[in-house]
């Protein structure tokens, strides 16, 4: 699914902006959500629901494995890691350079 | 910390927040206003600072004007706050939030709350997997994102948001595989007085059949998402028909689709967390089958200096969202003294009617888009209910054999709810099942008790920057 999921037709984006995640290079825009970056990309993590996951009623089954899902701050299933603080991936814009770590 | 006082803090710059400010401020109020969002706009016009649609649409049209009478006003906007907290004071309420530049604490004499309403979901088993997402989350990631929520994808659930999603992966340049609707296709007729009241959204609504139907998408009525399955991403899923009550009928053979996306979701549902945790009265709306603040027919809340407006206040759509801003601006500046009773009553009565009328459109969407009182029935044991904490329905059912009869005694005994959404995903469901279980109606189960934070907040920035050697310790106690 790699790249092809933005539309081409009627947009104008920002310039590309190239972040990391977990080290690894992610190519964007800037004005695009981290999730929506994400998702673009191709990855996939575990969220920050630890809670009972894998829970004793599902010993096969670890946590939710997303990037996104409401897209507007409300589930956290995008949570990932910047500059040390969790932040919900749907509510922060790309900018190149920066630094976001799963959970 | 920031600290100030306002005459009134508007909690949320959709289209109902937005037009409760500009009114209150041109009535010469000091208006502040909140919202997370780096724009004004709220869901339904939701933009993305720098992507920008080169079609014009009529969302954009809109959202644009909202935009453009914010910045002319003299209100205070402060977006990007997280309201995380709202407390109830002698004379009026203090607002907390963390903005860009760190905590603010805001006191106003009057709270309008218009903090719109979230998507209503409803589990399916294999709903946690890579690919699933909310209806409105599309809706975003479509609209303001311009990206496509997957290459082949289903579009399942309720409402005319289904339509909506499913023509816009079309022109976007994606498949999508099918749309399941748990409604049967003759809700949409039941519905046709009132959706008559609007023919321009009828002819979109229109609009987006013609492009399903062209491009020979399958549309299944009376049909729900039995099962999704892929590892770790989604790859197929299985759709059954259901009964007239929405459980599942028995014997029916399923129905599996390929897809490599799920967009999934059942309606909204308005947001009192705000309300709630404040001690605003709420009463359930057996129409629309949510609960909602209640309010008089002037936006005023149960609390003195509290008003509400917008789809928090009942699902009415974007159209009555900002008459209903203007009545609880004007009754808020009645209630403070600035405008003499029959002024307000002059100036409302234009827009209490105009208010009306939009909520006929708006209410009947909302129908369209409810829950069949029986497809609790359909939630297979092992389905995953609350996301959070990995909660299954097995679990919920045997702490409600045991005694659980509120979302709090579940959340005490599952910690169903307690994760870091708050319930807000999972609460509607949950009340459900106790009323499948145990007979009790809604109104009794009731809702949550609202506790702050409202959303997640990070404490270090809570806290601020402070020196250790500076806090007051007491001297050590001699031997």
């Amino acid at each position: 699914m790699t790249g092809s999921l933005r539309i081409e037709a009627q947009v104008q984006r920002g310039p590309r902006a190239r972040f990391t995640y977990d080290d690894r290079p992610v190519d964007a825009y800037e004005g695009e959500s981290v999730a929506a970056a994400l998702w673009a990309n191709g990855v996939g993590h575990a969220t920050d629901c630890a809670g009972q996951w894998p829970s004793s009623d599902m010993p096969d089954r670890g946590p939710p494995w997303r990037v996104l899902f409401c897209m507007m701050g409300v589930c956290q299933q995008c949570v990932v890691v910047i500059d040390g603080i969790h932040v919900e991936a749907c509510r922060v814009l790309v900018r190149a350079g920066l630094d976001v770590r799963s959970v | 910390m920031k600290k100030n006082g306002s005459d009134i803090v508007v909690l949320g710059a959709g289209p109902a927040g937005s037009a409760a400010a500009v009114e209150a401020s041109a009535l010469g109020l000091y208006v502040t206003l909140f919202d997370e969002n780096p724009v004004a706009g709220g869901q339904v016009y939701r933009q993305s600072p720098g992507i920008r649609s080169t079609a014009s649409s009529q969302e954009q049209v809109q959202g644009d004007a909202l935009g453009a009478a914010l910045t002319a006003s003299t209100v205070d906007k402060c977006f990007e706050h997280r309201v995380w907290q709202v407390e109830r004071l002698q004379s009026g309420f203090a607002v907390h939030a963390v903005g860009p530049e760190g905590p603010v604490v805001r006191e106003a004499r009057a709270l309008i709350v218009a903090s719109g309403a979230t998507e209503r979901q409803f589990p399916i088993a294999g709903w946690e997997r890579q690919g699933v997402l909310s209806l409105a989350g599309a809706t975003v990631l479509i609209k303001s994102q311009r990206m496509l929520p997957g290459r082949n994808v289903v579009v399942a659930g309720s409402g005319p948001l289904l339509m909506v999603v499913a023509a816009a992966i079309i022109e976007g340049g994606g498949t999508v595989a099918a749309v399941i609707d748990a409604n049967p296709r003759r809700a949409w007729w039941a519905d046709m007085g009132a959706l008559a009241s609007r023919p321009d959204l009828l002819a979109r609504g229109a609009g987006w059949i013609r492009t399903l139907v062209a491009h020979r998408v399958p549309m299944l009525f009376s049909h729900v998402l039995r099962r999704i399955d892929g590892n770790p991403a989604v790859s197929r899923v299985e759709a059954v028909p259901i009964g007239a009550g929405g459980a599942p009928l028995p014997d029916a053979q399923a129905l599996s689709i390929q897809c490599d996306s799920v967009c999934t979701g059942f309606g909204l549902l308005p947001s009192t967390d705000v309300t709630r945790l404040v001690g605003a009265a709420h009463i359930f709306d057996a129409v629309r089958d949510t609960w909602q603040v209640k309010i008089d027919a002037d936006q005023r809340c149960s609390l003195a200096h509290l008003y509400a407006c917008g789809d928090g206040t009942g699902v009415a759509g974007a159209a009555a969202a900002p008459w209903q801003g203007r009545v609880a601006a004007l009754a808020a500046a009645h209630d403070l003294g600035i405008l003499s009773l029959g002024v307000a009553v002059e100036k409302m009565r234009p827009a209490r009617r105009q208010r009306d009328i939009a909520a006929r459109f708006g209410m009947a969407m909302a129908r369209l888009a409810n829950v069949r009182p029986n497809m609790v029935e359909g939630i297979t044991d092992a389905t995953v209910v609350c996301l959070c904490e990995g909660i299954t329905r097995a679990t919920l059912d045997a702490a409600i054999d045991l005694g659980c009869v509120t979302q709090n005694d579940l959340r005490s005994a599952t910690r169903c709810g307690m994760g870091p959404c708050g319930g807000r995903l999972c609460e509607d469901v949950t009340s459900r099942l106790i009323a499948a279980r145990t007979g009790l109606s809604r109104q009794v189960i009731g809702q949550p008790t609202g506790r702050p934070p409202l959303r997640p907040v990070d404490l270090n920035t809570l806290a601020g920057t402070f020196d250790y050697d500076s806090l007051p310790m007491a001297q050590p106690s001699p031997l």
